[in-house]
């Protein structure tokens, strides 16, 4: 058991325009905690995650597992177990060789090796299929093992990057709540890589977003969702998106086709001078309303039927592209013009649209 | 449509019997004597018989087909002992230097042979390597080494760069992880690359007639014997050159899946 530190640390791939990969991250993950990261394609969460496991050089700051600075150990003396998303089993041995590996080559006894494995099996339903090839088994069954040969060697933290992405939808679903009852079982320190929002939101005690190598908001999943730091985490988190839309401001608030919405008076005082903030508003927080309530109106151009929800996109004049949650039995047809309105007056997110910072919340870090 | 068919079938026969003929062929002359060999027209029906190849051994055929042997089985081994570290360096952790010695490898084999035989000759001579198995073997590694290293490499550039890692992080060195991650996985494209090498070098013909002689000759510097002295004995080279295929027929035919899932998986990306 340990917590991870990472402490400034950098991973700049060289070449002609030498990337930063991973851009001076400061983050530490505690004992026993689930920590998630996320981002688009190519944020540098697999290279923060191999970072940590040895398998990618650290090009500033430093690593640190538990009290130890493991920024130029090898992967091998880090205590740490990882899952690939190709799970990277070896195929010439069986599922209890592979699950053994690691401890046959520390040197345990057979015996001892087995024991291991048998409870490992145990606990992940693989006891039937202990003497099979790797080639032999189902898609889910190999990531068991995947997972069974992270387990045996009880590190003190896990990584895993993507490990259900070769899933099918259903199993993924069972495996998602599999792995986090088994975290929190083992209580061990896990670092997990995604870019699935469920499984975001559902496993990680915090949830971390990065972007172009960069941290931008650390924090529990429904902090990340109520509060988003900047514009890109609110556009990040949640599906749909958050509705994003740069208005003008004045001392009444903010107007979307002749619907002004009044701001609270610190959040004002907190925008300044500025003339234009960008404004964001998840879909559920809108709603529906009749012809003479307080709204602006909305041209329905898609709708997505998901039985108990429907999605209504549209278009609010100026280009401006929203999405409404409504009920999912009378959703509105497309063509259609529908008047649109504000559940709640809190529901609004206020940023910089210089910075993307917010400036709704003053009690955000950084 | 069906016809197509049929007349594809018919013209693959038609090739295969192309080829195979004069194996075939060489076979049964084997089996005949010297007087039913120059017939003319050739007898297709005649009492079989193994006196050629009983002649072929009383010409002293053991010696040579022992250092045929001998040259094949060591330059071989050497050859996957040097193959097999160079091309798992070329491949899984390569340098930035890498493709340059890939091209070096292949320009090694660019140079005819007949243009390199005198200096191999002179320098054999001074190092009194001269009818010497020895010089043979150090010839037919040197000579099979490039294509050795070109093929595994591009067996090894299959093996999952996260297998190779997950063994990393499982606590492997390089020697574990060389022979009991890697090895096993690439088993496959070694024998093909090693059955290669086996045919290469059990054919070799240019440098074993220029460089050995009654001492080290190989089979087929006694096969050119046959050509050479009183006049040609068909029946007999038959024999001889019949003998002289079976090993490498054999061994190919033992090594035949490993050889097309070795190549297969070499070729198919
Ligand atoms: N060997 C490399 N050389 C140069 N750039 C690299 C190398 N490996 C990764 N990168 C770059 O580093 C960035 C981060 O890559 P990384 O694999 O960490 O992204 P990711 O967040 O895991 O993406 P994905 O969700 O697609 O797996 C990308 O822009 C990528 O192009
Ligand atoms: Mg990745």
């Amino acid at each position: 058991m340990a917590e991870v530190v990472y402490a400034g640390a950098s991973r700049i791939y060289s070449g002609s325009t030498p990337v930063k990969a991973v851009d001076q991250l400061d983050l530490s993950i505690a004992d026993g905690e689930f920590l998630v990261l996320v981002g688009p394609s190519g944020s540098g969460k697999s290279t923060a995650l191999r970072m940590v496991a040895g398998l990618e050089d650290v090009d500033e700051g430093e690593i640190r597992i538990g009290d130890r600075a493991v920024t130029d150990l090898p992967p091998k003396d880090r205590d740490i177990a990882m899952v690939f998303q190709s799970y990277a089993l070896y195929p010439h041995m069986s599922v209890a060789e592979n699950m053994g590996f690691a401890l046959k080559l520390r040197g345990m006894s057979k015996e001892k090796v087995r024991a291991k494995v048998d409870e490992a099996a145990a606990m992940l339903d693989l006891t039937k299929y202990l003497d099979r090839k790797p080639k032999a088994l189902s898609g889910g069954q190999r990531q068991r093992v995947a997972m069974g040969r992270a387990i045996v060697r009880e590190p003190s933290v896990f990584l895993m990057d993507e490990p259900l992405s070769n899933l099918d939808a259903k199993l993924r679903v069972e495996t998602r709540a599999n792995i986090a009852a088994l975290q929190r079982r083992l209580s061990t320190t896990t670092i997990y890589v995604t870019h699935d929002q469920v499984e975001a939101m559902t496993m990680g005690d915090r949830v971390a977003v990065l972007k172009d190598g960069l941290l931008q908001q650390c924090a529990s999943p429904r902090e990340l969702y109520d509060r988003p730091a900047n514009t890109f985490v609110a556009g990040f988190i949640g599906s749909p998106a958050m509705n994003l839309a740069k208005l003008p401001l004045s001392e009444a608030g903010v107007t979307l086709g002749g619907f002004t919405v009044p701001l609270d008076r610190d959040v004002l005082a907190r925008a300044g001078e500025l003339s234009e903030v960008v404004v964001g508003v998840r879909p559920e927080s809108l709603r529906l309303v009749g012809d003479g309530e307080d709204g602006f109106d909305l041209v329905v151009e898609l709708v997505e039927e998901l039985g108990a929800d429907a999605y209504v996109h549209g278009n609010a004049g100026e280009g401006q592209r929203i999405v409404v949650r409504v009920d999912g039995r009378t959703p509105p047809r497309l063509g259609e013009k529908v008047r649109v309105g504000l559940r709640e007056l809190g529901e609004l997110h206020v940023f910089d649209p210089q910075s993307t910072k917010s400036i709704a919340q003053s009690s955000q870090p950084q | 449509m069906r016809l197509g068919r049929i007349s594809l079938t018919a013209f693959t026969w038609l090739v295969a019997i192309l080829f195979v003929f004069p194996v075939i062929w060489m076979v049964l002359t084997s089996f005949k004597t010297e007087a039913d060999a120059y017939t003319d027209p050739p007898k297709l029906f005649f009492t079989p018989t193994l006196e050629q190849f009983a002649g072929v051994f009383e010409r002293g055929f053991l010696p040579y087909l022992a250092n045929s042997g001998f040259v094949t089985l060591i330059s071989t081994l050497a050859v996957l002992l040097l193959a097999i570290p160079a091309s798992y360096a070329l491949s899984i952790s390569p340098v930035k230097g890498t493709s340059n010695v890939l091209g070096f490898f292949l320009s090694t084999k660019m140079l005819p042979i007949v243009a390199a035989i005198i200096p191999l000759y002179v320098i054999s001579q001074n190092l009194q390597l001269l009818d010497n198995v020895w010089a043979l073997i150090i010839l037919y590694t040197a000579m099979n080494l490039p294509l050795a290293i070109w093929m595994m490499r591009s067996f090894f550039l299959e093996v999952p760069k996260e297998m190779i890692e997950a063994a990393r992080v499982d606590g492997a060195k390089l020697p574990t992880l060389l022979y009991r991650v890697v090895l096993p996985v690439v088993a496959p494209g070694i024998a093909a690359t090693a059955l290669i090498c086996v045919i290469f070098s059990w054919t070799e013909f240019f440098y074993a007639v220029n460089l050995s002689a009654a001492r080290a000759g190989t089979v087929p510097v006694f096969l050119s014997g046959f050509i050479t002295s009183e006049g040609l004995y068909w029946a007999q080279l038959s024999a001889a050159a019949l003998l002289a295929s079976l090993p490498v027929m054999i061994i190919g035919w033992i090594a035949q899946n490993h050889l097309v899932r070795g190549l297969s998986m070499g070729a198919v990306k």
